[in-house]
């Protein structure tokens, strides 16, 4: 019997009849993130790292729910369970399963750089490492964070200078608090939408603080908003809500605008290159890290970076998941709440 | 060469036709002389040479960045653009070479002459010594042009701006031959010799589509109405003896059609003439099937000029005897082409023939029957209108024939360049040859962004197979692909070859089993060949 087993509702540990990010209710459910690819509705039990706790019970409702800290030790049924630091937003873990001489690490989304907001990224040793591999191709490697920050600065203080609103779209759980902790507030007031509001008061319930943030409520007055950075999620700029930013300009900040097909294609003024998921690079030095005998590798480019492995003499396979890899990358999130990027 | 990049990253960065202007305008003041026209010519298109072969550079970049040349087809097939995926993948830059724009086209133009080694150890220690936007434009003047969203409306008006001047008289030194290695800015642009380019071609007036019908254009007496030609934009050009022909292209293309050159030697006094390039026989157009073989022969032999002799059917006139009269209202300039042509008395020179519609439904009627012609529909012009540069709206409409259709279903499909890498956009259809579905036409445009987002979801979740960047998918789609000829093609397993496919809309009533068979399309080739 394998530790962990790839089925129709997930990824799946026999011996402690627990799954991992499951797509279909289930009875235990160890969760990575709160993402809403990763942490879905329907499940018996849910178990996180605490810091996922309040905003699943803000995205799901009221769930039964067991928070843990980062290396703590669970014992189900003979098998180790631990969570580890992620990186990829606050409370993401990777997952490690212990059975006998088999150790699983299931690592959901992950980045390697220290954004200042998520607990940072930990290798962890074992021998089966399941790996996403949403940026697996040569093409994607980021600059640090604080020369993007600094572009954004930039753009914001020359929209500031000719009068003009900045709305920045951006996924409402993670990269919107990254951004919101990293920015310089000097600049000028800033605002949220009510999506990335509620996010914030959920990550507030697990001790983190976005002073700068604003609600922007209808009570704001319109002149407060010439000048100011507004973030949102993307679904935002088809709606009337809109209206009250005019005149403005608008980024999106997201992985996929390394690529200048991407770039041109947004619905935005300017593209940003800031991902929460792991770049070439470190998708690389990540697998390296666990020195695994055996990689498993899931949504992204999924095909191309376990032929990869493989041609570096690793042992690679590639999993289908219901994670969203290549294709719901690209499209708008409905509800701002959506994974990945 | 670090300001050229700048630039380009600034153009690029914004949708806003006013950021780009003031970015172009801004590097104008900056560059120096010889910089300014590398700038203007690269943005115009007029490209250098390839020095390189890009199955090298493919090689020479997957080494440099460490990886197999298998995951470098594979990035390219996701960026789509060969420039920017070798920007990607390289290696961070080890210094900060500071070159100018001028000096890297010299390079490259010393490269062609070089063995491959050398080319190679040149371009590697370049690439080492630029960031990653110097790469991406590097590499853009070695693969091919720029697609960079500026128009030559906007490089004109940026120019114009930068010099001081008119956008009208800059436009017009913009034209014609010249070439950035011996021009010389000053005497391009700054302060031309009237007489130095007898060549110099006028910019194009372009029509507006006219979707909504005539309706909107009022009483039918104001306008003329002729036929749209299905053939290629040309402007004839007599001045002090010479011919010159050139194509909307902006390309010289007097020595493939000297059937139209040389019995044009006969026009009574210089003039500019602005009309359609047409194969004609017997007192009728041929296809554009025939004219397409002209266009690629650069010395067309006895059998061709016989099989599918070329004429210019003239519809305007931009100067006479060495005056410019596109300020003159168009019956004036329609009433001395018509004496002009008359006088010529030759049948290489053809004046298109008014219509004269008494109402918009009689003008409706000659657009429906407008195929029978050999025409695409109708041009509208304003009787009162002068002749302008570029596309504008208000006086010039083209109201096209609808276009024929099919119902096809998607087959395979295959990742999209540019705007839309990443994204699978260009497709391929078929149509029923028994039980079996044959392709019949590739297309890729039609749709839009949503509905390709759409596409491409469906793409990839019904992939049947993959071969590198293509995908075959379940036949499960159907769209109706519309085109505006039919010709016979040996190339094609159809045996057919459709003009102008484009997705008109996807057809989710109709079932696969409902598309079009081989049959049904091989009746409208016989209907309009
Ligand atoms: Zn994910
Ligand atoms: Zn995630």
């Amino acid at each position: 019997m394998a530790l962990i087993e790839f089925t129709e509702k997930g990824l799946y540990c026999p011996p402690a009849d627990l799954y991992i990010d499951p797509w279909r209710p289930v009875r235990r459910a160890l969760i990575t993130h709160a993402h809403a690819d990763h942490s879905r509705w329907g499940m018996g039990v849910y178990a996180a790292h605490r810091h996922s706790i309040p905003v699943m019970r803000h995205r799901l409702g009221s769930i039964e729910a067991v928070g843990v800290d980062y290396g703590e030790k669970l014992r189900v049924n003979g098998v180790d369970v631990s969570f580890h630091p992620a990186g990829h937003i606050p409370g993401s873990a990777q997952i490690r399963l212990k059975f006998g001489k088999e150790i699983w690490v299931i690592s959901g989304d992950y980045k390697l750089e220290d954004d200042g907001l998520a607990e940072p990224f930990a290798p962890v040793k074992c021998t089966h490492f399941v790996t996403e591999s949403t940026f697996g191709l040569p093409i994607y490697r980021w600059q640090p964070q604080h020369e993007v920050m600094s572009d954004l600065n930039g753009w914001w203080a020359a929209n500031r200078d000719y009068g003009l609103c900045s709305l920045v779209l951006t996924y409402a759980l993670g990269k919107a608090q990254r951004i919101l902790s990293s920015i310089d507030a000097g600049i000028g007031e800033v605002f949220v939408h009510g999506a990335v509001h509620q996010t914030n008061l959920a990550l507030e319930h697990a001790g983190y603080s976005f002073p700068h943030a604003r609600y922007l409520t209808s009570e704001i007055d319109k002149s407060r908003l010439r000048g100011a950075l507004v973030l949102a999620p993307p679904s935002a700029l088809g709606s009337p809500w809109v209206n009250r930013l005019k005149p403005y300009r608008t980024a999106s900040a997201s992985g996929w605008m390394a690529l200048r097909g991407n770039r041109r294609r947004r619905n935005a003024d300017r593209g940003f290159v800031l991902s929460d998921h792991a770049d070439w690079e470190s998708l690389n030095s990540a697998v390296e890290a666990t020195g695994a005998e055996h990689i498993f590798v899931t949504h992204g480019y999924s095909d191309v970076f376990s032929d990869w492995l493989r041609a570096k003499g690793l042992r690679a396979d590639t999993v289908k998941t219901a994670f969203e890899g290549e294709s719901a990358e690209m499209k708008p999130a409905r509800n701002g709440e959506n994974d990945s990027e | 060469m670090k300001k050229f990049a700048a630039l380009i990253t600034a153009i690029d960065a914004t949708t806003r036709t006013n950021e780009k202007t003031d970015a172009l305008v801004r590097y104008l003041e900056e560059a120096s002389d010889a910089d300014k026209l590398w700038c203007v010519a690269l943005l115009s298109g007029n490209r250098p040479k390839r020095p390189v072969k890009t199955a090298l550079l493919r090689e020479w970049a997957a080494s440099e960045a460490g990886i197999p040349l298998w995951l470098f087809e594979e990035s390219y097939y996701v960026a789509g653009d060969l420039a920017e995926t070798v920007a990607l993948v390289l290696p961070p830059p080890e210094r900060e070479d500071d070159a100018s724009l001028t000096e890297r086209m010299e390079t490259l133009e010393g490269l062609r002459k070089k063995s491959d080694e050398e080319k190679e150890a040149a371009i590697r220690h370049i690439w080492r010594g630029a960031n990653k936007a110097e790469r991406f434009v590097f590499n853009k003047l070695m693969t091919g042009g720029f697609r960079i969203g500026v128009s030559t409306k906007l490089m004109t008006r940026a120019l114009a701006r930068h010099l001081g001047e008119d956008e009208n008289a800059v436009a017009h030194r913009l034209m014609g031959n010249w070439d950035p290695r011996t021009a010389n800015f000053q005497s391009l642009l700054a302060d031309p010799d009237p007489d130095e380019d007898l060549s110099r071609p006028y910019p194009f007036y372009l029509a507006y589509p006219a979707e909504g019908g005539t309706e909107q254009l009022g009483p039918v007496e104001e306008w003329q109405f002729e036929y749209k030609w299905d053939g290629i934009r040309g402007q004839l050009i007599f001045r002090k003896g010479a011919v010159f022909l050139w194509s909307r292209g902006e390309e010289l293309i007097t020595e493939r059609f000297p059937d139209i050159a040389v019995p044009a030697l006969n026009l009574p006094r210089d003039a500019v003439i602005d009309g359609e390039i047409l194969a004609y026989k017997d007192g009728s157009p041929l296809t554009f099937n025939h004219l397409q073989k002209r266009i690629g022969r650069k010395k067309p032999g006895k059998k061709i000029l016989d099989d599918s002799p070329a004429v210019l059917m003239a519809y305007d006139l931009l100067e006479e005897s060495g005056k410019d009269l596109r300020d003159m209202p168009l019956d004036e300039r329609r009433r001395r082409l018509e004496a002009l042509i008359a006088e010529a008395e030759t049948d290489a020179l053809k004046i298109s023939p008014l219509l004269r519609p008494a109402t918009p439904d009689e003008a409706g009627r000659l657009r429906a029957e407008s195929r029978a012609a050999m025409a695409e529909g109708l041009m509208i012009k304003r009787r009162s209108g002068t002749y302008k540069i570029g596309r504008k709206k208000g006086e010039w409409w083209k109201w096209k024939t609808d276009p024929m259709t099919i119902d096809a279903v998607l087959i395979y499909a295959m990742r999209g360049h540019g705007r839309r890498a990443n994204l699978f956009s260009d497709y391929t259809f078929a149509v029923w040859d028994g039980a079996e579905l044959v392709p019949v036409a590739k297309a890729y445009s039609g749709l839009t962004d949503r509905e390709m987002q759409e596409t491409d979801r469906f793409v990839k979740q019904h992939t049947i197979e993959r071969f590198g960047p293509v995908r075959s998918v379940k036949p499960e789609l159907v769209f109706e692909i519309g085109f505006e000829g039919i010709a016979p093609s040996t190339r094609h397993k159809s045996g057919i070859a459709l003009r102008f496919p484009r997705m008109l809309r996807q057809r989710t009533d109709k079932k696969p089993e409902d598309a079009d068979t081989l049959e049904n399309v091989r009746k409208l080739l016989e209907e309009f060949q």
